[in-house]
C-alpha cells in the first residue's frame, strides 16, 4: 500500500511539512517494496483549493494513507470519498512516522480544520 | 451625489458617519454593503421592507453524460471540482462562478443553478431610502450583493447616496466605491488607526478618486491620524469629538442628529464640506 506524506524537501531526512495542501512535495512510500517516490505538489501555489487539488493528486497516484499534521475540511471529504484514511503524525521526522505507521501507533486525524479560504491567499 | 465612507478596519465610526449624513440630507438613499454585519438598519429600523433574493452560478454535474476528461478539474484556477473514483464533485463553496467549467465541458454534463447566497432589503425610515445588503453565513464573497445594491445608483442624480463599505480595502471594498464620486475616509487618532488609514488611503488614490478624512473619537493631546493627513496635505473634513454622549447615543441604536441639536449642526455642516468638495473636485485628488 501507498502512504502519502507532506515533506519540505526531496530527501528522506527532511522534515513533514506542517500544511498539506501548500506543501511543497508529496513523499510516496510503497510498504510492499519499501521504496520512496517523490512528487512536485502542483497546488503550492494555487489561488484556492489547494487542498481539494493536492487530494486530487495523491488519489491520481493510488494512495491508501495520508500522514499529517493536520487537514482541511475540503482536503478529508475528498480524500475520504476516494477512501484514503489520515493519520496524525506524531513528530516533525518523516522516518520516525513511517516507523509508527508500520508499527499502527498513529492516531487517525480527528481535529479538521475548517480551512483558510480567503486568508491569506486574495 | 455618490459619497462611500471606507475605513482600514471595523469599528471606526463608518457606519456612524453614514447613518448620520444620509439622516441629515433631505432626500437620501443608505445603502449598508458591509454585507457581513449590515448593522445601519439597526439605527434606521426601515418601515416596508421588500426582500429580493441574491443568487450566483454554481455547477451542476450530470453523472450519466460525465465521460470524466478532467478538462473541467484542470481549467479551475480554484479547484473547486476533483474527480473521484469515476465521480466529479463539485465544491460549490469554492467556486467562483466564472462559468468556465460549463463552457468547456465537451459532453454538456455540467449546467449551472442559481445558489441564493443572501439577499437585499429596501426600506424606509423618514426621508431615508434604506437598501441593506445581506450575505449568508458561510458564503465566501459578498460582490454579487453589492453589484445588486449599487446595480442602478447612477439613475438616481438629485439624491444623496451614501454607500456604508465594509472594512479593509479588500475586492468587496473595491467593488463599492466603484461608483461613488467621492470618499470619506474615517481614522481612529491612534498608531493602529493610522496603518489602516494607510491602506484605504492607497486604494481611493489607486482608484483616482477624490477624498477626504474624518477624524474621529477625537481626544485632547496628539492625534497620529490627523498628523498624518497633515504630511501629506489631505484634507481634513472634520473632528468627530471622543464623547459618552455621543457613545451612549449610539449604542442606543439612536441616530444622532435626530437627537441632538450640536450634532445635526457637525453632520450638516459636513455634508456641506463634502458638497463644496465633490463640486471643486473637477479633477481628481492628485
Amino acid at each position: 500500500m501507498k502512504i502519502a506524506i507532506p515533506v519540505d524537501e526531496k530527501d528522506l531526512r527532511t522534515n513533514v511539512c506542517a500544511s498539506f495542501g501548500r506543501a511543497a512535495y508529496f513523499l510516496i512510500y510503497e510498504t510492499e517494496t519499501k521504496t520512496s517516490v517523490f512528487i512536485d505538489n502542483s497546488s503550492l501555489a494555487s489561488p484556492g483549493g489547494a487542498g481539494i487539488k493536492a487530494a486530487q493528486t495523491l488519489i491520481d497516484n493510488q494512495v491508501s494513507a495520508l500522514l499529517t499534521p493536520r487537514c482541511g475540511e475540503n482536503a478529508a471529504k475528498t480524500l475520504e470519498s476516494a477512501g484514503i484514511k489520515i493519520f496524525k503524525t506524531t513528530s516533525v521526522s518523516v522516518r520516525e512516522n513511517l516507523a509508527d505507521s508500520r508499527d499502527g501507533k498513529l492516531p487517525l486525524l480527528e481535529d479538521i480544520h475548517a480551512g483558510f479560504h480567503g486568508h491569506g491567499g486574495d | 451625489m455618490r459619497i462611500a465612507v471606507l475605513s482600514g478596519k471595523g469599528g471606526t465610526g463608518k457606519t456612524l458617519v453614514s447613518v448620520n449624513l444620509a439622516a441629515v440630507a433631505q432626500d437620501a438613499v443608505y445603502i449598508d454593503c458591509d454585507v457581513e454585519e449590515p448593522n445601519g438598519h439597526l439605527f434606521f429600523k426601515p418601515q416596508h421592507v421588500q426582500e429580493e433574493r441574491i443568487t450566483r452560478k454554481v455547477p451542476v454535474v450530470d453523472d450519466t453524460l460525465c465521460n470524466g476528461c478532467r478538462k473541467c478539474v484542470d481549467f479551475c484556477r480554484f479547484n473547486a471540482l476533483a474527480y473521484i473514483k469515476d465521480r466529479l464533485i463539485v465544491f460549490e463553496e469554492i467556486c467562483h462562478s466564472c462559468g468556465g467549467c460549463v463552457m468547456l465541458c465537451p459532453e454538456n454534463a455540467l449546467t449551472e443553478r442559481d445558489k441564493v447566497i443572501g439577499k437585499v432589503h429596501k426600506g424606509r425610515s423618514g426621508s431615508v431610502r434604506v437598501h441593506t445588503g445581506i450575505l449568508n453565513t458561510g458564503e465566501t464573497s459578498g460582490v454579487p450583493i453589492i453589484k445588486k445594491l449599487l446595480a442602478g445608483i447612477k439613475g438616481i442624480p438629485d439624491s444623496t447616496v451614501v454607500i456604508d463599505c465594509p472594512p479593509g480595502s479588500a475586492c468587496i471594498v473595491m467593488e463599492s466605491i466603484r461608483d461613488a464620486d467621492y470618499c470619506i475616509l474615517v481614522a481612529e487618532p491612534t498608531l493602529f488607526g493610522v496603518h489602516n488609514l494607510s491602506m484605504v488611503y492607497d486604494l481611493v488614490k489607486l482608484f483616482n478618486k477624490p477624498f477626504g478624512v474624518i477624524l474621529n473619537k477625537c481626544l485632547e493631546g496628539e492625534n497620529p491620524a490627523e498628523a498624518f493627513c497633515l504630511e501629506r496635505a489631505i484634507k481634513i473634513l472634520s473632528h468627530i469629538p471622543f464623547r459618552s454622549d455621543l457613545g451612549l447615543l449610539t449604542s442606543n441604536a439612536e441616530i444622532a442628529v435626530r437627537k441632538d441639536e450640536q450634532y445635526r449642526a457637525l453632520f450638516s455642516n459636513l455634508l456641506d464640506v463634502v458638497m463644496k468638495e465633490v463640486q471643486c473636485e473637477a479633477t481628481p485628488h492628485p
